[in-house]
């Protein structure tokens, strides 16, 4: 194995890549552990290759993007510069007094582990959906919009033959144009942000031509499928018995309101619903990264407080996958330069900084202008499950924070089991916050993924690894 | 109507089955157990613990463990992260999908 420093960097999407490849270039041993079974993130999911397909960009933008990265690594993976472990699924990244050690379990039956070992770590985990709960929110059909587009753009499959599309934010376009041109109908795009909510923003938004016209073509698309936009709107109820059957829409009021009286009802078999993004930041959490807001706190340098320790992308705040590109090169320069104990050279990263400055101060504002519905508590019911996993509903919730006098979602967890379950509150934390009337915190999980026993009770901690990689079984790791 | 696999000019490889409460359906190679279900018109292959209603995929990127199923006898298998297999027998799991623990 070749010497010198080596990177860790968990994740291969847009951020994880970018700062592969430039850290690699830069005479940094890289290995890039990513769940997945192809590089690319949720962002660039391709189906598998047995699927044969001959136009995968027909589901994509930026493909020419994601052309350059692939190549980049192929070439990197060649040269023995970087190892891609794929199906490696982080549950824990422990830090050592002379480096990191990176846990992961492998494949999809995740019952064996397996340690990389690293002079430095980048964490690129990217985000994942926030759904609030209405009635009807957990019949079969009514999926997360990024679920949808996940499961056409890996495995090309649809849930239905007629969807709506609802809840607010940018994801929603790519959503309803991806599954009207796969061939299904999509009855509606159910956006709770209206036109009015845009004004004010006026010459930020127009400082960012380029994702103007992203959202004119999309909309382009959407009137091409003839899919009815309806702004300013709510689904108020998903019905149905072992489905879904349909969905009930309201328009909003001034003030983030249901207005009585607007309801109507649309016929649909599935509703792709998304509210929003949140970062993972359960592996920064565990390191004892400071978080500001929602997402890892990083410097100039994409560097969080944990020496050794870098984040960028979506786990840094929420902001597409240009803004992860330009952090993830950002990363990567600064990683190459200060574990050779160099400082990053001004110059050589320049207009990745201006990027990101730009695309932070668009996405700021979007994340304003694309807000549920102020009072979208008053449409969940007290028998609207709002935990999934442990079936917890509405009324005990409501219960826990009123006449128990629960005050932060940790105590509404104890009285209610609401986000104890497989899912951690991943799915309803920011449900339950606001159900109870307190602030939504990220919860600290001592690991990212649920652990068998077996492995942790197998798992030497803080022990020192003569090699990069070595398997908590007897099992033999491919050598990096 | 067009499909998904003419969208992106799909070929792939030859078709395998597998069963799904004892049905035969047909799954395409490089599809997950949920994607399979999904091409066959199922929606739902799990009933909740408490209330035994039917769930399928909701994230459909393994955060939300509602896909759970049971495939060749082993339960709580995220169905949006197996790959379907030819001869897999995949089964709807009843609550925590061990047989005397329902409920």
């Amino acid at each position: 194995m070749a010497e010198g420093p080596h990177l860790a960097v968990v994740g291969a999407g847009p951020a994880g890549l970018a700062a592969a490849l430039a850290a690699a270039a830069r005479g940094v041993r890289v290995t890039l552990v990513d769940s997945a079974a192809e590089a690319g993130g949720q962002f660039y999911r391709q189906p598998a290759a047995a699927l044969g397909a001959r136009r995968p960009q027909a589901l994509h933008h930026q493909w020419r993007t994601w052309e350059r990265l692939r190549d980049g690594l192929t070439a990197h993976v060649a040269r023995g510069r970087i190892t891609h472990l794929s199906d490696h699924h982080v549950w824990f990244v422990e830090g050592q007094s002379d480096g990191f050690t990176v846990h992961a379990l492998r494949g999809p039956e995740q019952e064996q582990s397996v340690a990389v070992r690293a002079d430095a770590v980048l964490l690129a985990t990217g985000g994942y959906e926030k759904v609030l709960p209405f009635p009807g929110w957990t019949l079969p059909g009514v999926v997360t919009a990024g679920g949808a587009q996940a499961m056409l753009k890996g495995g090309l499959v649809l849930p239905g033959r007629t969807a709506v599309v609802a809840g607010t934010g940018p994801l929603l376009m790519p959503v309803a144009v991806g599954l009207a041109a796969a061939g299904a109908g999509v009855a509606a795009l159910v956006e709770s942000a209206g036109a009015r909510d845009f004004a004010g923003h006026a010459r930020t938004l127009a400082a960012h031509p380029a994702k103007l016209a992203e959202g004119a073509r999309y909309a382009a698309e959407l009137a091409r499928h003839r899919v009815r936009i309806k702004a300013h709107h709510t689904v108020v109820a998903a019905h149905g018995s072992n489905r879904v059957e349909a969905v009930t829409v309201a328009a909003l009021d001034g003030d983030g309101r249901v207005w009585p009286g607007t309801e109507r009802r649309i016929a649909c078999d599935t509703l792709a619903v998304g509210h929003g993004m949140l970062p993972h930041t359960d592996l920064a959490e565990a390191l004892g990264c400071r978080l500001d807001g929602p997402g890892v706190a990083v410097d100039d340098e994409q560097r969080t407080d944990v020496p050794g320790v870098w984040a960028a992308g979506e786990t840094t705040g929420i902001g597409g996958a240009v803004l992860s590109l330009a952090e993830g090169r950002i990363a990567g320069l600064s990683i190459a330069a200060r574990l050779n104990s160099r400082t990053p050279e001004a110059g050589s990263y320049e207009a990745a900084v201006k990027a990101r400055t730009g695309l932070r101060e668009f996405f700021a504002v979007l994340d304003t202008v694309y807000a549920p519905p102020a009072h979208w508590t008053e449409q969940v019911a007290d028998d609207t499950v709002v935990c999934r996993c442990e079936e917890v509903p509405a009324s005990a919730i409501r219960e826990a924070a009123g006449e128990l006098g629960a005050g932060d979602v940790r105590t509404v967890k104890l009285l209610t089991r609401a986000g104890m379950g497989w899912c951690q509150g991943r799915m309803c934390g920011p449900a339950v916050a606001g159900l109870a009337g307190c602030e939504f915190q990220p919860s600290r999980r001592p690991f990212a993924r649920p652990v068998p026993l077996g492995v942790l009770a197998g798992t030497d901690f803080d022990r020192h690894h003569t090699d990069s990689t070595d398997s908590t079984d007897s099992t033999e790791e491919g050598s990096s | 109507m067009r499909s998904p696999l003419e969208l992106v000019g799909a070929r792939p490889g030859p078709a395998f089955t597998v069963t799904f409460d004892d049905r035969e359906i047909t799954v395409l190679p490089g599809q997950t157990i949920a994607a399979a279900l999904w091409a066959a018109g199922i929606t739902s292959w799990r009933t909740t613990r408490g209330s035994g209603e039917p769930r399928g995929v909701f994230c459909g990127i393994g955060v939300c463990f509602d896909c759970l199923v049971t495939v060749n006898g082993r339960a709580n298998q995220r169905a949006c992260l197996v790959w379907a297999e030819a001869g897999d027998v995949i089964r709807t799991q009843e609550g925590t999908g061990h047989r005397g623990h329902h409920g």
